[in-house]
């Protein structure tokens, strides 16, 4: 289970100008829930995510993995427990290392690094299995260098090093948004695959209405830092795009409306 | 040109093999901008020779310069993961400081080790054939000895699960926290560990040239430079790691080879850190040049 609680975060820019990006979030997910999150750009649906991840620490809250409090726990070390796919196809991978080394160094995530060669023929045995379930053909690559395979290859081998141990949190950052159609079909399928296979609970951010709502088994819509919709059972599945469009404008509208009244203080 | 011509190039050049693999850790494995092997490769030299004038055995005293240049990376590391200080400009703050520290090591400007005990005079009692042999020759065999177990060892250590884990900082600093690994931890371990190769460097050719000199550091990263380059490109980058590693000693033998044909030629030794710098410069410049000229403006 997830839990995060009253999470908080301002960012200050450069000229000194105080930018709220998350502002009290109360989120609980389940085991094995797959939650999918939406928002337009600067709703903070990215800051939550990385304030999952650990990449900075909050002004205010709290946020449990499986009971276990890391709100102050570094992102390295917290890495551990959390499985994490980029947007952008090269920022997972070490380019200049062959697939095989980033499978390791994805395997031993959490673990002590020792000095010793731990790429063994047992290891790359279990690495040729896991990339044949892709059907991408990159399991008779292991010793390529990762940076000669396609954006789309190289995503499905980083979704590989998220789950490759099974992760208490697995978060996916808009990680099909800068993919072709047909390489980001491809991701979306070995997402399902390995999300359904391992039961992990998921954290999906997405730009996109028809993914956010086909994916998963809960929708959540952010604005201002703020969750403004939470869908999930009967509910989700009748909701289309359009009526998740006109929700949207709806909620924003009134939103505004308080603010401008000055109600909205403290959620 | 004579067999004792190219033994002392290469005698010269097997010294420099450290060196280059220092050099080749911080700026190609790790991507750091490291200077301070101008400070730590004297060190080496300093710290060695200070101890071989009072008597110290000289494998301790190789040790302690090992040690030395470690400490010394570390202290370039920590100024830049826990102070924020650019990578360059911990390297300079740290070759800068080196300069007085060295000084106060040897006591003067330089130290003549010729009537001290070395690596080689122990190699004599050890093995007394050893002392008909011309003294190139011993050094030269022992400084391949040491580059054959550096060289094994490097490999190696590059290929464990911890050696994984420091390439890929240089790679990918971007992904590696979140595969759980601790950039700071590794740069620091990582510089100290590629300062210690160029301490050893310095502290050998102190040995084989016999004198330690506080002004010998001049001009060590950007040779350090051009073996690295000239392995690479004898074997373009990225084939495997055990290549580059051997390429790189390679670069550092012909490196030495081609200073030594120069010199030979009637290149003024005055110029030689001029003509390094300018071949350094046009092997960095040489791809954008060639891209421009393709058409590809850049």
């Amino acid at each position: 289970m997830i839990e995060v609680r009253k999470l908080q975060k301002t960012f200050v820019q450069p000229g000194g100008e105080a930018v709220p990006a998350l502002l009290g979030i109360d989120l609980v997910m389940p085991s094995a829930q797959f939650l999918t999150v939406i928002g337009s750009n600067g709703s903070g649906k990215s800051t939550l995510l990385n304030a999952l991840a650990g990449a900075f620490f909050p002004d205010t809250g709290t946020i449990l993995i499986e009971g276990k409090d890391v709100t102050r726990t570094p992102e390295y070390r917290r890495a551990g427990l959390i499985g994490r796919v980029f947007q952008d196809p090269y920022k997972g991978t070490c380019p200049s290392m062959t697939v095989a080394e980033n499978l390791r160094m994805a395997e031993l995530r959490g673990l002590r690094r020792g000095l010793r060669i731990g790429l063994d023929a047992d290891c790359r045995a279990r690495y040729h299995d896991l990339l044949a379930s892709l059907r991408m053909r990159v399991e008779n690559r292991l010793d390529a260098l990762i940076g000669t395979l396609s954006g789309g290859q190289r995503q499905a081998i980083t979704l590989v090093m998220a789950t490759i141990r099974r992760p208490q949190l697995l978060l996916l950052d808009e990680h099909t948004a800068a993919l072709d159609p047909r390489a980001a079909e491809q991701v979306l399928t070995v997402t399902r695959q390995v999300v359904g296979e391992h039961k992990l609970t998921t954290l999906m951010v997405t730009h996109s209405m028809e993914q956010a709502l086909e994916l998963g088994d809960r929708t959540i819509m952010m604005h201002r830092g703020m969750i403004l919709a939470d869908l999930s059972g009967d509910e989700r599945k009748q909701t289309t795009e359009r009526d998740l469009l006109e929700r949207f404008a709806r909620l924003r509208h009134t939103m505004e409306y308080t603010a401008q009244m000055g109600v909205r203080g403290e959620p | 040109m004579s067999v004792g011509f190219w033994l002392a190039a290469l005698t010269l050049g097997c010294a420099y093999i450290a060196l280059a693999w220092g050099v080749y850790l911080a700026a190609r494995v790790l991507r750091f901008a490291d200077i301070s092997p101008d400070g730590t490769f004297p060190l080496g030299a300093a710290v060695a020779a200070a101890l071989l004038v009072h008597g110290v055995h000289p494998l301790v005293a190789t040790a302690a310069a090992i040690a030395a240049g470690m400490a010394a990376g570390y202290v370039t590391a920590i100024l830049h993961t826990r102070l924020g200080v650019t990578d360059l400009l911990s390297g300079i703050l740290v070759m800068t400081a080196l300069y007085s520290v060295n000084l106060h090591v040897m006591g003067r400007s330089n130290i003549s080790l010729l009537d001290t005990e070395t690596l080689v005079t122990r190699l004599h009692a050890l093995a007394p054939m050893t002392k008909a042999w011309p003294d190139d020759v011993t050094f030269g065999l022992l400084f391949l000895a040491i580059a054959l177990l550096l060289g094994g060892g490097l490999s190696w250590f590059l290929k464990t699960d911890f050696g994984i884990a420091i390439r890929s900082v240089g790679d990918n600093p971007a992904m590696i926290t979140a595969q759980g690994v601790d950039r700071r931890g590794m740069v620091e371990l990582g510089l100290a560990l590629a300062n210690g190769l160029v301490a050893l460097s310095g502290a050998l050719i102190a040995q084989y040239q016999g004198f330690a000199d506080v002004s010998m550091g001049v001009g060590t990263l950007v040779a350090g430079m051009a073996a690295v380059i000239l392995g690479e490109t004898l074997w373009s980058r990225g084939r495997s790691l055990v290549a580059t590693v051997v390429m790189v000693a390679v670069g550092a033998l012909l490196f030495r080879s081609l200073v030594a044909l120069a010199l030979r030629v009637g290149l003024n030794p005055i110029d030689l850190k001029l003509v390094t710098a300018l071949f350094v410069l046009g092997a960095l410049a040489l791809p954008r040049l060639r891209r421009r000229a393709k058409g590809g403006a850049r």
